[in-house]
């Protein structure tokens, strides 16, 4: 039981500017459940990639060996063929398929040059036996629920003679009974020998199941921690997780009073059709004039889905609840009634949906906001380049004209013209989503001062944000979101990272 | 030697801009020598101009719709079933012109709007939404010239749009042969360009932005200027301005304006650079699609009726392939297929390279079937070109 099948020695892996392994160890006993945690963006998600040649031999340094052997896979065929599985929590399935034309896909039963059709249905059968799973072979994927398309993504491992399965955050998308059923089928499959690396944020989980539990944090092995000796607890965890300083990248500000609330959210519920489940379930918030409220939660929370369907909605959920702008009942059918009202959102995807790459910075800053320098239907373009150089100097963005395109610019800068495009709208509430994510220290230094100068104008910011410091260095108030719900709310004087690590993997 | 240096370096920035331009005066210069001067004849330049018309309109309204990543197949059939109905309506319900063209021109808007119902609405496919137009205009071409087969068209005002000219300024005696009004038009239309470049280059300056060079300026100045000159002196030459000119030459101006002055032309080239953030900037993204398409039927009538116009009957198989030949002319013009890039000048810059081929391999005798092929490789030329320097480029 204790001879590892995997080891990684020593790896380090750097992406330009950032070092995001740096001299990692793991090691996983053979027909164990280990438990990998840490907060978002510590390595785990890097660490896997290593190991499954989603990043090739090369392009990181250490050992890994798989059974023994020194491996040195350079794509996830290799990986795959090694007997090594990765379960994604986006699913990797076909929704358009059947159950077992996924089970086989890319691993196809062939008779000469056909496919052995009733064969693929007969195994297909088997291995759904396996993961407990009673439907149809014959169903098409996307009738399935989530929880039951996890466990064909299972079979599909399974299929292949898998002998270490990886699991990233397979119940994040799980109600309590399919979570539960998922991991007595883990148990299981543990009994008959297979290993199983377990990437998740609910500790409370991976406490119950796991035999072994390796904490990183960024990009650092911090400790691995051995359930029989009964020295896995949430609390031990958390402080492994968490244990950062908080330093001084986050500029000071004045206690300020706050005005009245500018912005509520009552009893707000979103249903996704497309995923056919809640992904709210009754929020209540509210942000005050001057304030700056911080949202944390882990990912697949529900944070974004928050921001976006109060800012009109764009993708469609079916909602119930309240929004109140300056205590006036609001119904915002379109972004462009949001933005009308007042309230502005920065996307935490600025390349995806935030800007337009190939459009230059006045064009994206004037973007939102065409009428204020228009006469009539005209745009005037002299008012134009003197409105984009006004915001070009106030946030410092860095870039030679304004008539560049956006895509030449850094991250940091493109954020700036994110939030520059937001500002020239003139909000009196600005939702910033990951408001520094993937730019430098000085970048987001100046962001923060930024920040902090507009609500020192009376502005109102909503931050969501995965880092932990960044809410606890910026915040005046902070919600906590879990599993579509309010966790929990915290003054600033009152929040720390435990607690608030605490409510988000509740 | 600077002045070679600054000339490869303009070259080499704006290749993108200026090499449709520059492969325009390479066809022509080519067809001219092959053809002993024939091609650059006033006669068969202006015959050229009048031939692009009707593909010049759609092509600048296809520029918008590939803008906003879509497709409008139907609009070659719509353009020819509009064409029928316009003539129904001078032949059989009498209707003067003057009547007959604003309602066409509506009746195409509303088609436009029709095609882009399910598109907006329901998320189908441009493509096939617009195939079945394709396919329904069709059979309503034959449907409504069912019982009278080719309907000629007798209305003198109507078949001027298509073949006339405009008239000269009575009176003057002077150089008999030129057409005077034209001369005059093509020199206020140099002025008024020579003044708009220094214009803009004097707000450049004010601005501390990058410009041309002095002597790279002049240059310009004097390239585009010779070019003007030339055709107008050629037009001058025979029968002046053409009414099919003059309308392109209103279409282009408009929509030239709408695109690069207008808040409706911003928000069409955010929507097709980044459909998601042109939404979430508070852009009704289903109303663009309905302008887009609504404003492409609008310009198939404006072709339909350009078409009929210059065959003076309105035919069965009116319209056929001209969808193509639109789309054509745009991927050459500089059109990207990704969204948000094109100009409705470029567009009409590839109508005319496209043109151009067409009207010189014929001078030359040359085989149909070695046309098509040499059209061919004309189209994956410009768009290879346009791929290849779009990464280069500034």
């Amino acid at each position: 039981m204790d001879t590892p099948i995997l080891e990684m020695k020593n790896i380090t892996k750097e992406f330009p500017g950032v070092k995001a392994l740096s001299n990692v160890s793991f090691s996983v006993a053979e027909g164990e459940i280990h438990g990998l945690v840490g907060e978002n963006g510590a390595g785990k998600s890097t660490l896997m990639k290593v190991l499954s040649g989603v990043y090739p031999h090369g392009s990181y340094t250490g050992e890994i060996l798989f059974n023994g052997v020194t491996q040195k896979f350079s794509s996830i065929r290799d990986s795959e063929k090694a007997g090594i599985a990765i379960i994604y929590q986006e699913l990797a399935l076909i929704p358009e398929m059947t159950v077992y034309e996924n089970i086989f896909l890319g691993n196809e039963i062939k008779k000469g040059l056909r496919i052995d059709w009733n064969e693929t249905i007969k195994r297909a059968g088997d291995v759904l036996k396996k993961v407990r799973l009673n439907v149809n072979t014959e169903t098409t994927v996307k009738d399935l629920g989530v929880g039951k398309q996890q466990l064909v993504e299972i079979a599909k491992a399974l299929s292949k003679d898998v002998k270490l399965l990886i699991l990233d955050e397979p119940t994040a998308a799980l109600n309590e009974d399919d979570s539960e059923n998922l991991l007595n089928l883990l148990r299981e499959l543990r009994e008959h020998g297979v290993t199983c690396i377990l990437i998740s944020h609910k500790l409370k989980e991976v406490i119950e199941i796991a035999d072994t539990v390796t904490v990183l944090r960024d990009g650092k092995t911090i400790s691995t921690l051995d359930s029989k000796t009964g020295e896995v607890s949430e609390a031990i965890l958390i402080k492994n997780m968490v244990g950062r300083e908080i330093n001084n990248i986050y500029p000071k500000r004045e206690k300020r009073e706050f005005g009245e609330v500018v912005l509520e959210v009552r009893n707000w519920k979103a249903y996704n059709p497309s995923l056919g489940r809640a992904v709210l379930k009754g929020v209540n918030f509210n942000v005050r004039r001057g304030e700056i409220v911080g949202i944390a939660g882990l990912m697949g929370s529900g944070r974004t889905e928050l921001a976006l369907s109060i800012f009109g909605n764009p993708l469609g959920y079916q909602i119930e609840g309240e929004i109140f702008v300056n205590n006036a009942r609001k119904y915002f059918t379109h972004p462009r009634d949001a933005i009308e009202a007042g309230v502005a959102y920065v996307t935490e995807d600025r390349k995806g949906n935030g800007l337009v790459l190939i459009q230059d910075v006045k064009q994206n800053i004037t973007l939102a906001n065409l009428r204020e320098i228009s006469r009539g239907v005209v745009v005037n373009d002299n008012l134009e380049v003197k409105v984009a150089n006004e915001y070009k100097s106030a946030l410092n963005i860095k870039t030679p004209t304004v008539e560049q395109i956006v895509v030449k610019l850094s991250g940091g800068n493109q954020q700036k013209v994110s939030v520059a495009k937001w500002l020239f709208v003139k909000p009196d509430v600005l939702i910033l989503d990951e408001p520094t994510r993937g730019i430098d220290v000085g970048a987001k230094f100046e962001i923060y001062t930024i920040m902090n100068r507009l609500v020192s104008q009376g502005m109102s910011i909503i931050m969501i944000s995965s880092e932990l410091l960044e809410i606890l260095g910026m915040s005046d108030r902070i919600y906590i979101v879990s599993s579509g719900r309010i966790a929990g709310e915290l003054p600033i004087e009152e929040a720390t990272q435990e607690k608030i690590m605490q409510m988000a993997t509740n | 030697m600077s002045f070679i240096n600054d000339l490869q370096k303009v070259l080499r920035q704006n290749i993108r801009e200026y090499g449709m331009f520059i492969a325009l005066f390479l066809i022509m210069a080519i067809f001219t020598a092959t053809t002993g001067g024939v091609f650059i004849s006033p006669r068969n330049i202006s015959n050229l101009l009048n031939q692009t018309g009707y593909i010049a309109v759609l092509a600048v309204g296809m520029t918008l719709v590939i803008v906003i990543r879509h497709i409008d197949l139907s609009v070659g059939f719509l353009a020819g079933f509009l064409g029928a109905i316009a003539a129904i309506a001078l032949v059989s319900w009498g209707l003067p012109v003057y009547i007959v063209i604003p309602l066409v021109l509506a009746l195409g808007a509303l088609a436009g709007c029709i095609t882009a119902f399910p598109v907006a609405q329901l998320g189908i496919p441009s493509f096939v939404a617009s195939l079945a137009g394709w396919l329904i205009y069709r059979g309503a071409i034959l449907l409504v010239t069912l019982k009278t087969g080719t309907i000629i068209i007798p209305d003198k005002a109507f078949n001027a749009i298509g073949n006339g000219y405009i008239p000269d300024i009575p009176g003057l005696n002077f150089l008999p042969e030129l057409h005077k009004l034209t001369l005059l038009l093509g020199l206020v239309a140099l002025v008024l360009f020579i003044i708009n470049e220094i214009n803009s280059r004097k707000n450049k300056m004010a601005y501390n932005f990058e410009v041309l060079s002095p002597g790279m300026f002049a240059l310009k100045l004097i390239f585009m200027s010779a070019l003007v000159a030339l055709i107008t002196w050629v037009l001058a030459g025979y029968n002046g301005l053409s009414w099919t000119v003059v309308i392109v030459l209103i279409v282009v101006g408009v929509y030239h304006f709408i695109t690069t002055q207008t808040v409706l032309g911003r928000h069409i080239y955010a929507m097709g650079g980044n459909p998601e953030a042109a939404q979430l900037s508070g852009i009704n993204v289903k109303r663009i699609i309905y302008v887009v398409f609504g404003s492409m039927g609008m310009l198939s009538a404006l072709s339909g009726i350009l078409f009929a116009s210059r065959l003076q009957s309105a035919t069965t198989t009116a319209g056929t392939l001209f969808e193509l030949d639109a789309i054509a002319a745009a991927y050459v013009g500089g059109v990207s297929a990704a969204g948000g890039v094109g100009k409705v000048t470029g567009s009409i810059i590839g109508a005319l390279v496209m043109l151009s081929l067409t009207s010189g391999m014929n001078l030359m005798g040359i085989d149909i079937s070695l046309q098509y092929i040499v059209r061919g490789a004309v189209l994956v030329a410009a768009v290879i070109f346009d791929v290849a320097t779009r990464t280069s480029g500034k």
